[in-house]
């Protein structure tokens, strides 16, 4: 393979430019495709730690982290740039990933993931009861920030912010995959085949998992930022469960043996939201449901899995 | 806080720890057999409750005393068809597949299931008090309570607690569940069906969760929204007690109920906390739960 583009590394560099171009194009698809990198952000943070076999069914709390961090900056300190939020954002949530990880790394499967949620629904508790900080279940919103310095009209911003999230999104794409691809994501996903021989190679086991866990909850804060600044608004909602499980459907709907699965999943979900909600109204939430259903009986890789069979296929099973 | 209100408080976590320990078996019980955690229960636990309400606003005209029938009807009715459905199509042809896509299937039933209950009921609040109202109010030490949250509920609870019990370790479908639950390869080799065996214990979870919908029907206002809050909260008492805990699932939902209970009369805003804390202490120390078995790393 060296020197040769991967098929799916041409697909991600053709599906990241159709991002920066198409929205020109239809102006209704800035937020969409602003949302689509984002969440995907958030959804590479999830695909890393599936790479270990882990699955945290709790990650919306780091999205919320980084969405309140924006949230309560505006509020309490007034104004704001977009640097500076998605800055603050992302070290809120890697302490906040610090902190939750020293705990939660030290189990496994089931246990992993009962944590994470207890975690997560905690969070949820605080930001939809204590009133007076955080607005309850209304939110807190989030005035349109700055760029270095420079002011947008509400047109021009929804581009500014596109085009933050795609840069965003294509250093984390091409940072998770270099992470995945040096030794320290090999012994990540040594965790998932053989946990015990990783020791035996005198390497802390937990201490691998918790670098992966701060990564990919610094990823979920920049993420849940980003959707803060897009929507304009911070709520609750953003830590409840059915957000965390929203990550880890759009992992599993992309596929998530490849960094650009999250981006696939993410492109998806949020089309078939888009579409359905615009054309449907109230089934959105079925249709995706059904999607998913299918996509895990027929295609449990994913649309990146989808891709590599069909590959694989043509070249005669290898 | 005085003695009134303590009392109001005990009554009032007794009645709600009946209906979460409903809910917590059922989850516990699929999860001890079939190793997955039904993401769908909050769902099947809703329109348990919906279908209830449907059933006993219907026959009430006829005669009141019918609706009792109407909810245990209800409750057989959504486990049998919904439950039965989610195992047989969903989780069936997953069998032995990664743990996640397992979970993620059931999660995808109950965004399926809450949309539909948003589309056959509505989202305006439906009330269906029939039951409630037929059985007396009594006195305890002094502070009346309505008999059905005080005696029914409980009652119901202690005679699934004790049914549960009774079915898995003195007849014989109990112990085929249990060797199902042991060594699934071993028991099909002496002719066990473990796929009826996941069907039924399924189908019986889910009834449970069905069953303490319904049963909460009368005493709450059914509103979009309570199966997703229900599932996390069975999930935090059937985690704290240990999955699979069937003795501990009643007490940790007797010490949930009666904790929140207190804390509603005390601190009213630190109510939905109570359970996710609670969850998160008792698994920081004991991952497996107050009563599960700890399992020793094996190397």
């Amino acid at each position: 393979m060296s020197g040769r583009i991967k098929p799916v590394t041409a697909i991600a560099i053709i599906f990241f430019l159709v991002s920066a171009v198409a929205p020109l194009l239809v102006s209704s698809w800035a937020t969409l495709f602003a949302l689509i990198l984002a969440k995907g952000i958030v959804v590479l943070g999830i695909i890393l730690l599936l790479q270990a076999g882990q699955v945290s069914f709790g990650h919306a709390m780091f999205f919320a982290t980084g969405a309140y961090t924006a949230a309560f900056w505006g509020k309490y300190v007034g104004g704001g740039d977009i640097v500076l939020f998605i800055a603050l954002g992302g070290i809120t949530s890697a302490i906040f990933g610090l902190i939750v990880g020293l705990f939660v790394v030290r189990y496994r499967e089931i246990f992993f993931g009962m944590l994470n949620l207890a975690f997560s629904m905690v969070l949820w508790s605080l930001l939809e009861k204590m009133f007076h900080y955080t607005n309850g279940a209304d939110g807190i919103r989030v005035p349109r920030p700055a760029l270095l310095g420079l002011s947008f009209a509400p047109e021009t911003f929804q581009y500014v912010i596109l085009y933050v999230s795609l840069l965003i999104a294509v250093v984390a794409f091409y940072g998770v995959q270099r992470y995945l691809d040096s030794p320290l994501g090999h012994m990540l996903r040594a965790i998932k085949s053989n946990e015990t021989r990783l020791e035996y190679l005198g390497t802390s086991a937990r201490r691998v998992l918790l670098i992966g866990y701060v990564i990919s909850a610094f990823l979920g804060g920049i993420g849940g930022t980003l959707v803060a600044i897009i929507q304009q608004i911070a709520t609750p909602e953003f830590g409840f469960w059915t957000k965390s499980g929203e990550f880890v459907f759009i992992a599993i709907l992309g596929g998530s043996a490849h960094a650009f699965g999250a981006f696939a999943g993410a492109a998806m979900f949020e089309c078939v939201r888009f579409y359905a909600a615009a054309h449907l109204a109230d089934t959105w939430q079925l249709i995706l449901g059904v999607v998913l259903i299918v996509i895990i009986l027929y295609a449990p890789n994913g649309l990146i899995g989808l891709r590599q069979r069909y590959g694989q296929a043509k070249q005669g099973g290898h | 806080m005085n003695s009134t209100l303590a009392i109001l408080a005990i009554l009032d976590g007794i009645s709600y720890a009946a209906l979460v320990f409903l809910v917590s078996v059922g989850l516990s019980l699929i999860f001890g057999v079939l190793r997955v955690v039904n993401v769908a229960h909050g769902s099947l636990y809703a329109f348990g409750a919906y279908l209830a309400a449907t059933f006993s606003l219907a026959v009430a005209p006829i005669s009141p005393w019918l609706t009792y029938p109407a909810l245990l009807a209800a409750s057989i009715v959504i486990g049998v068809v919904c439950g039965g459905f989610i195992e047989r199509f969903l989780l069936r042809p997953l069998s032995g597949q990664e743990d996640v896509l397992q979970l993620l299937i059931t999660f995808a039933a109950f965004m399926i299931m809450d949309n539909l209950q948003r589309l056959i009921w509505g989202v305006q609040p439906i009330f269906a008090a029939e039951p409630l109202r037929l059985l007396p109010n009594i006195a305890v030490f002094g502070v009346s309570y309505t008999s059905y949250q005080v005696i029914l509920l409980p009652g119901v609870a202690l005679a699934t607690l004790f049914g549960l019990r009774y079915f898995l370790r003195r007849t014989l479908s109990g112990a085929v569940i249990l060797a199902v639950t042991e060594d699934r390869e071993a028991s099909t080799a002496i002719g066990i069906d473990a796929k009826r065996v996941y069907f039924v214990t399924f189908v019986i979870g889910a009834s449970l969760a069905a069953l303490g919908g319904a049963l909460a029907s009368p005493t709450t206002s059914l509103v979009p929204g309570m199966g997703a809050d229900m599932i996390v909260l069975s999930f935090a008492v059937a985690a704290t007690a240990g999955l699979g805990q069937i003795e501990g699932t009643a007490l940790t939902a007797l010490m949930i109920g009666l904790t929140r209970a207190f804390v509603i009369y005390l601190q009213p805003e630190f109510e939905v906390l109570v359970p996710y804390l609670l969850m998160v202490l008792v698994l920081l120390v004991r991952p497996f739960g107050l009563f599960g078995a700890v399992q020793v790393r094996k190397i």
